[in-house]
């Protein structure tokens, strides 16, 4: 009765009520890769709540305090009133330093999320037409989440976070021509900057990017909902409908459910297992640096590409056209990212097929692509994990210098041994009807017309699955 | 008979409809499964999760009152509310609400064919021109048009330029100059006795901000025989003391590295490494690159000793921090 009026009072107003009613019977295939899209958009939510927190304490300035406040450690030292306040919130501010560390595994895992699901949405060909324009919304906010986790870190004006700085000047003065002019520009002068920067960045992290983000997340949604959601082959699904559980009741809850349960890890990891310890780090300034130090996760690519790229820089004369920290830190992300927004149009121009596209590949379905996709992929963690050859030496005692030309030579024949392998494994899959994880040291059996058993081959059972 | 032929034909007619009907009936109505809820035991199980999870909401508050905020127990009490709320939704999704599989149709948006009256794309172009309709100088506004977006958008990015200042002849002034003595970081000058073989301190201008990229030096010792400085740099290490930016040429991280070797014959030789991108800068030959991504040797800082203090004999032998433009030009 009350929900009647409800309905009814908003209905009068709005005219909602029909939208509201579609809404609640809207379909949703149910596949478990479907769920990191939804883990990101929650850890959004999640940042934004702790996020808003976080702000209430934190104050973005290079003014110069003494530390007095209760980590011993720091007692008397000089820093910005950025980092003493960031430490003053984890130390004397109650459920400050829990909400700073779900803020930070928050933002980890968000990128992950995002990463994953972007690796879903390409794996099945879930860009085609009509969703191309959706898939460029998508990689959007992969790139401003990765600014914005960066820009997040860089606040704080501890040691890391410094030294994670001054890279990033260092690869903004390495854009060609203009790049000396953008960096003073950006950072009001020279490396480090003046308050005016600090001021930029806590306004780029806490307003711009959020809002970007989030007014894409909404474009985002509007355009999975309007032509539906994609689903993957099966008994009654055509391209024409889609078959799944409905919003309401018990996909709202499910849905409702993964929320919590995103919140449950995220609050038990923020509360039990540090990161970012910033008093360890100590303040930065511009002349200390210390050993071993790694960016958040989804900056080690670029770390890495930094660190491997050999020594040389274009030089007309005595200008300096494309300083070193270009290739590692502007070209090779602006070409992975380049790949990833052009492909589409690639797959359009190489295969003709400009068809409309609701059912999902499976990889194998289309080995070219999966191969293809899978050799980026290598290279990019190839130069990840060569982003952490110091961490190993400094470990293990690996030589650093052998494993960056080990690096080296993978990042040039790993990929094409992951692509010729990937297409092998796909066209066999696809000629076998096998499903590389289920059940493939069982034999079928079926009845005969005589009331006896025999087993059936494979090739017939493996059809018989594909139904 | 006729009585047959005409029954005949009803069941024909009969069939036809049926067949118009499920035809129909495939591509209009929605299929539906539906199943009941069936297990009275999953609802208290539910509530029981549901109350649960109130405890531990309240025991986060417990922890935040009184236990003085540890944050592991925090952490902790909310976590498992959070868990308590997640898996009271999971079970009820799946054994307490009705349980339903939906077929829906796509709406026919991105198939011309299937739109239902007319082509929409055509309507909305059509539109689109009809507000048109009776102006007579469309290239004119168009350019005009053209013109005062260029316009705007000019006036719009202009602004930017105020973000910070532009860059001049030279990127930075530096404070080096002759006679500007070397002092620690508690700003007490650099004496050579404390400096021993192998040695490594950060030393800054005295008198300059410490924050300037320019002003922080890394001073090393080595043994006087080992140098291999050039010819035009042979009086820059007095008693082997070598003054280099601390600030790496790639991308201005402070190298706050220096390996000496301990026993020269199998170890390489002492060189300043960058931690970030492991840039290696050989010191005995004046800071030239051995190893990583720098391109750019190290500044070089001349120094003299005066009363046993360092002093600088003149200004760094190249512009300091990460590359740009004109970082090659002579000042």
């Amino acid at each position: 009765m009350t929900t009647r009026r409800i309905f009814r009072f908003l209905d009068s107003r709005t005219g909602g009520a029909g939208a509201i009613g579609k809404a609640l019977r809207y379909v949703f295939p149910d596949h478990w890769t479907f769920l990191f899209g939804e883990i990101a958009m929650y850890s959004f939510l999640i940042l934004v709540a702790t996020g808003t927190y976080l702000a209430l304490f934190f104050e973005p300035s290079t003014a110069h305090v003494i530390y007095h406040g209760s980590y011993a450690p720091l007692h008397g030292q000089e820093m910005t009133r950025a980092y003493a306040s960031a430490v003053n919130l984890s130390f004397d501010v109650r459920a400050g330093l829990l909400i700073r560390q779900v803020h930070h595994w928050t933002a980890d895992v968000f990128l992950a999320a995002i990463t994953i699901h972007l690796m879903r949405i390409f794996f099945t060909g879930a860009f085609r037409k009509p969703r191309d324009i959706n898939y460029y919304v998508g990689l959007t906010m992969l790139v401003l989440a990765v600014l914005e986790g960066y820009a997040g870190y860089s606040l704080l004006d501890d040691l890391l976070s410094g030294m994670g700085l001054a890279i990033g000047n260092g690869v903004a003065l390495s854009i060609p021509v203009v790049g000396g002019q953008l960096g003073t520009l950006l950072w009001g002068g020279r490396f480090p900057g003046t308050q005016d920067f600090f001021s930029r960045l806590f306004f780029v992290h806490v307003f711009l990017f959020p809002v970007l983000i989030g007014t894409l997340m909404a474009v985002h949604l509007a355009l999975v909902a309007r032509p539906h959601h994609t689903q993957f082959r099966g008994r009654g699904r055509r391209e024409g409908n889609v078959v799944g559980t409905p919003m309401w009741p018990a996909y709202a809850l499910r849905s409702l459910g993964l929320f919590f349960a995103v919140a449950a890890v995220l609050f038990l990891l923020g509360g039990l297992v540090q990161i970012n310890p910033i008093w360890q780090w100590g303040p930065y300034e511009p002349y200390l640096g210390t050993n071993g130090a790694q960016p958040d996760w989804y900056l080690g690519w670029l770390i890495g590409a930094l660190r491997l790229m050999p020594h040389f820089d274009v030089v007309i004369g005595n200008y300096t056209l494309i300083p070193n920290p270009f290739w590692g830190g502007v070209l090779f992300p602006g070409a992975v990212f380049g790949f990833l927004y052009l492909w589409p149009w690639i797959e359009r121009r190489w295969t003709g097929d400009r068809r409309v596209h609701n059912l999902l590949d499976r990889p194998r379905d289309n080995p070219i692509r999966t191969a293809i996709g899978a050799a980026v992929f290598t290279l990019v963690a190839t130069v990840f994990f060569a982003g952490a050859a110091d961490r190993a030496f400094i470990q293990f005692g690996v030589s650093y210098e052998g494993q960056l030309w080990g690096y080296r030579a993978a990042t040039i024949f790993l990929p094409a041994l992951v692509f010729f392998l990937t297409r092998r494994i796909c066209v066999r899959l696809r000629a076998s009807g096998e499903h590389p994880g289920r059940g493939s040291d069982s034999v079928v059996v079926g009845r005969t017309t005589a009331g006896g058993f025999e087993q059936l081959d494979p090739e017939r059972a493996g059809a018989r699955s594909e139904d | 008979m006729r009585g047959r032929i005409a029954a005949g034909f009803l069941w024909i007619w009969r069939y036809a409809v049926a067949a118009i009907v499920l035809r129909l009936g495939r591509r209009r109505s929605v299929r539906r499964e539906i199943e009941l809820p069936s297990d009275p035991g999953a609802e208290s199980w539910v509530a029981a999760l549901l109350f649960g999870a109130a405890l531990a909401g309240l025991a986060f508050v417990a922890i935040y009152a009184f236990d003085d905020a540890d944050t592991q127990l925090l952490g902790l009490s909310i976590a498992v509310a959070l868990a308590l709320v997640a898996a009271a939704l999971i079970l009820a999704a799946s054994l307490v609400v009705p349980q339903e599989t939906l077929e829906e149709h796509r709406p026919p948006f991105a198939d011309p064919e299937a739109a239902e009256s007319g082509d929409p794309v055509e309507d909305a172009a059509l539109t689109l021109r009809e507000g048109s309709d009776g102006v007579t100088r469309r290239r004119l506004l168009g350019a005009a048009g053209a013109a005062a977006g260029v316009g705007l958008g000019a006036a719009a990015l202009v602004p930017l330029a105020s973000l910070g200042p532009a860059v001049g002849d030279r990127y930075e002034e530096s404070p080096w100059k002759d006679g500007v003595r070397l002092v620690e970081e508690n700003g007490m000058a650099v004496k050579v006795d404390d400096l021993e073989v192998g040695s490594f301190v950060t030393a800054f201008a005295e008198g300059a901000d410490k924050e300037g990229l320019a002003t922080s030096l890394a001073v090393v010792r080595v043994r006087t025989q080992e140098l291999e400085l050039p010819p035009d740099r042979a009086d820059w290490a007095p008693e082997g003391i070598l003054a280099f930016s601390k600030i790496c040429t790639h991308a201005q991280c402070a190298i706050s590295l220096f390996r000496y070797p301990l026993f020269a014959e199998r170890s390489p030789g002492p060189a300043l490494v960058c931690p970030c991108h492991y840039s290696t800068f050989n010191v005995l030959d004046g800071g030239q690159r051995i190893f990583g991504p720098a391109v750019r040797p190290l500044p070089q800082l001349p120094l003299r000793i005066e009363g046993g203090t360092l002093v600088a004999a003149g200004p760094l032998s190249g512009e300091v921090g990460a590359s740009w433009g004109r970082v090659r030009e002579e000042g």
